[in-house]
């Protein structure tokens, strides 16, 4: 459930916003997101984020390719138009195999790396055309911006994030 | 902290040694059973019953260059019968296998001599690579790999002393009149490239390339341990030069040691990645050991320092060195494949008619397995995990020299019987003796290093 009310609590420095994650995670409270201007290290074990299911997509993705690359070569090779480069039998996909083997090993790569890329985009919900989801233009910069949903606990938990170093508190209304 | 060599060890290496020499001298008499050509046709008579035919080994000893290669899918029959017609010298087929039984002792003796040599310096390449790239994760396993570097020279001599020994048992361009016009051993190719080729020029370059890994070796480990307690880095700087150094001589010397203690066993094959084929393999091997070693003195507490990231670390390049040999492998295969010229693929007909099994199991063993063992992340942490891929790795690159070596030398008549598991044996007690015995000598924790902090917290 999102709640309505969320803060934005800013900060400055990396190393202090990663202490600040631990502390309020080790407070129980739920942290909703966090946005950077670059990747930090070791953030999404600090916020206890499932670890990324990525590589096994990628390796989907790549037999789905390493597929491709045989039944294309099958009938472009093989069915539909045989032909006799250096000598070599081409009536069966087996004895001509080592070489497609380039071939598969292209397209593997090939399926597994572009396919990663445009699961990875739309996973993080960017995709053309997109308005940018980040709340303050300075996460693009130099700040962090740590959300964390409000739950009738406000001044406690500003009490806390203030201690944990943010130099901005915001209390915003997510209107939808 | 100090490593005491515990005698359980010092024990079963010794009792290996023991092992593999009396394995080793019964099969130099085995082989000696067979004196004449008789005794060789009442053994072929024999095995007649469950041979077939195919005893007729396609000897790449002899390969005639005009002979006339069949494609890798069976007409090879045709092949092996023009070629004896072919073949200027009339030697009998008993003749041959004849040598071939003598061959075998000499050749699994160097099959196994070379591959723990082999492993001594893809681990000195892989320290090397550290010291020049100044990495900061690995200088906590510098003194484990510097242990396994100590068997670089006496392996080495071991692999030249084996080759003085079984001359042209193994090496068939040392026969007598192989470069004399006229004589009947004469072989125009062989002669061709008998400027290269020929027995003082051998010897004095394997000292060369031996001279310079081991010079390199004593140098940086004794800046290593200076290192330890001095004040400053300049020992460290040092070994950053001569690290660089050594590696820019280590790829040519690695490439010209290849082709000589390995490629040359078939003088009229060439293959120009050999260097690179064989780099590949030692340098897999030798990172594996490294790995093993390094779990092994772990679990006895003697490496408290060392955390479950570098396992990570030295899995993933065992994983990505067994994707680059596979690499290599195909590569080799594939150019030799498509082109299909006689004096080149003869190599790999001989591999797919008489050595299916070890040829194809090793990449099996090389490839595939570790490419499905150690592909997941957390696999790579699992010691028990590292541990089994890395013994199938070891395997399989055993398997790899014996298929650069046998069928040069043994033909068809391979086997991994007494002589080749005796061999086996017997290296491996010397290697683990010498590296144990290394490991003692220094503190295992190179303390001054300057990336020691580093490396001490390196979390991935």
């Amino acid at each position: 459930m999102e709640a309505s009310k969320v803060i934005h609590a800013i900060y400055t420095d990396d190393d202090v916003l990663m202490n600040a994650v631990k502390k309020v995670k080790s407070e129980r409270h739920h942290i909703e997101e966090i946005y950077t201007p670059f990747p930090v290290h070791g953030l999404d074990k600090a916020m206890g984020l499932e670890p990324t299911r990525i590589a096994i997509a990628s390796f989907m993705y790549g037999c789905v390719g390493l597929t491709v690359a045989v039944v294309m070569m099958n009938f472009i090779m093989i069915q539909d138009w045989p032909q006799n480069i250096g000598g070599k039998p081409s009536f069966s996909y087996l004895e001509n195999m080592p070489a497609f083997v380039p071939i598969m090993f292209e397209l593997t790569v090939f399926f597994a790396a572009h396919l990663m890329v445009i699961t990875f985009y739309l996973r993080s919900r960017m995709w053309p055309f997109k308005k940018a989801e980040n709340p303050d233009p300075r996460t693009t910069d130099d700040h962090f911006l740590m959300e964390i949903p409000v739950h009738g606990n406000e001044s406690e938990l500003t009490q806390l994030l203030k201690e944990t170093g943010a130099v901005e508190i915001n209390l915003v209304d997510k209107a939808h | 902290m100090e490593y005491k060599i515990s005698n359980r060890l010092r024990m079963a290496s010794i009792v290996l040694i023991i092992l593999g020499l009396l394995g080793v001298g019964y099969g130099f008499w085995d082989s000696h059973q067979y004196q004449t050509e008789a005794d060789v046709k009442a053994l072929l008579a024999s095995e007649h019953g469950d041979h077939h035919g195919d005893a007729h080994a396609s000897d790449t000893h002899h390969e005639e260059t005009s002979h006339e290669i069949a494609d890798s899918h069976g007409e090879e029959a045709h092949a092996e019968d023009g070629h004896h017609a072919a073949e200027g010298h009339g030697m009998s087929h008993e003749e041959h296998v004849l040598h071939q039984i003598h061959n075998r002792p000499y050749a699994a003796l160097y099959v196994a001599a070379f591959f723990f040599f082999m492993i001594a310096l893809g681990a000195l390449a892989f320290y090397g690579i550290q010291y020049a790239s100044q990495a900061g994760w690995s200088p906590v396993l510098f003194r484990v790999m510097e242990g396994i570097t100590a068997y670089v020279l006496p392996g080495g001599l071991i692999v030249l002393a084996i080759a003085f020994a079984a001359d042209s048992h193994l090496f068939v361009w040392l026969k007598d009149g192989i470069t004399e016009p006229g004589h009947e051993n004469y072989d125009a190719l062989v002669a061709g490239k008998s400027g290269w080729l020929n027995k003082t020029g051998f010897f004095i370059r394997g000292l060369i390339f031996l001279g310079g890994w081991s010079l390199y070796r004593h140098f940086s480990r004794k800046f290593s341990i200076a290192q330890d307690n001095a004040d400053d880095n300049r020992n460290f700087k040092k070994n950053f030069r001569i690290s660089a150094a050594f590696l820019v001589f280590y790829i040519y010397t690695e490439s010209m040691m290849s082709w000589d203690w390995i490629m040359s066993v078939d003088p009229h094959w060439f293959s120009t990645l050999f260097g690179w084929y064989v780099f590949a393999s030692m340098f897999v091997s030798g990172i594996t050991v490294i790995a093993m070693i390094t779990m092994y003195l772990k679990s006895r507490d003697y490496l408290p320092f060392v955390n479950d990231s570098h396992l990570h670390d030295l899995a993933k390049f065992m994983f990505a060195i067994s994707i680059f040999w596979t690499y290599l492998w195909f590569s080799q295969f594939m150019l030799i494949w498509y082109s299909n010229i006689p004096e080149e693929v003869t190599y790999f007909v001989t591999r797919f008619q008489d050595y299916q099994l070890p040829f194809l199991g090793m990449v099996v063993m090389n490839f595939v397995f570790p490419l499905l063992m150690l592909m997941n992340s957390d696999y790579k942490r699992i010691p028990w995990f590292v541990v089994m891929a890395g013994i199938v790795i070891l395997c399989g690159h055993y398997i790899d020299v014996f298929n650069m070596i046998m069928p040069a030398t043994v033909g068809d008549r391979w086997y991994i019987g007494i002589p080749e598991i005796s061999s086996i044996l017997l290296f491996a007690g010397l290697f683990l003796l010498i590296v144990f015995t290394a490991l003692t000598k220094a503190p295992l924790l190179a303390k001054r290093n300057p990336f020691m902090k580093e490396s001490e917290h390196f979390h991935y």
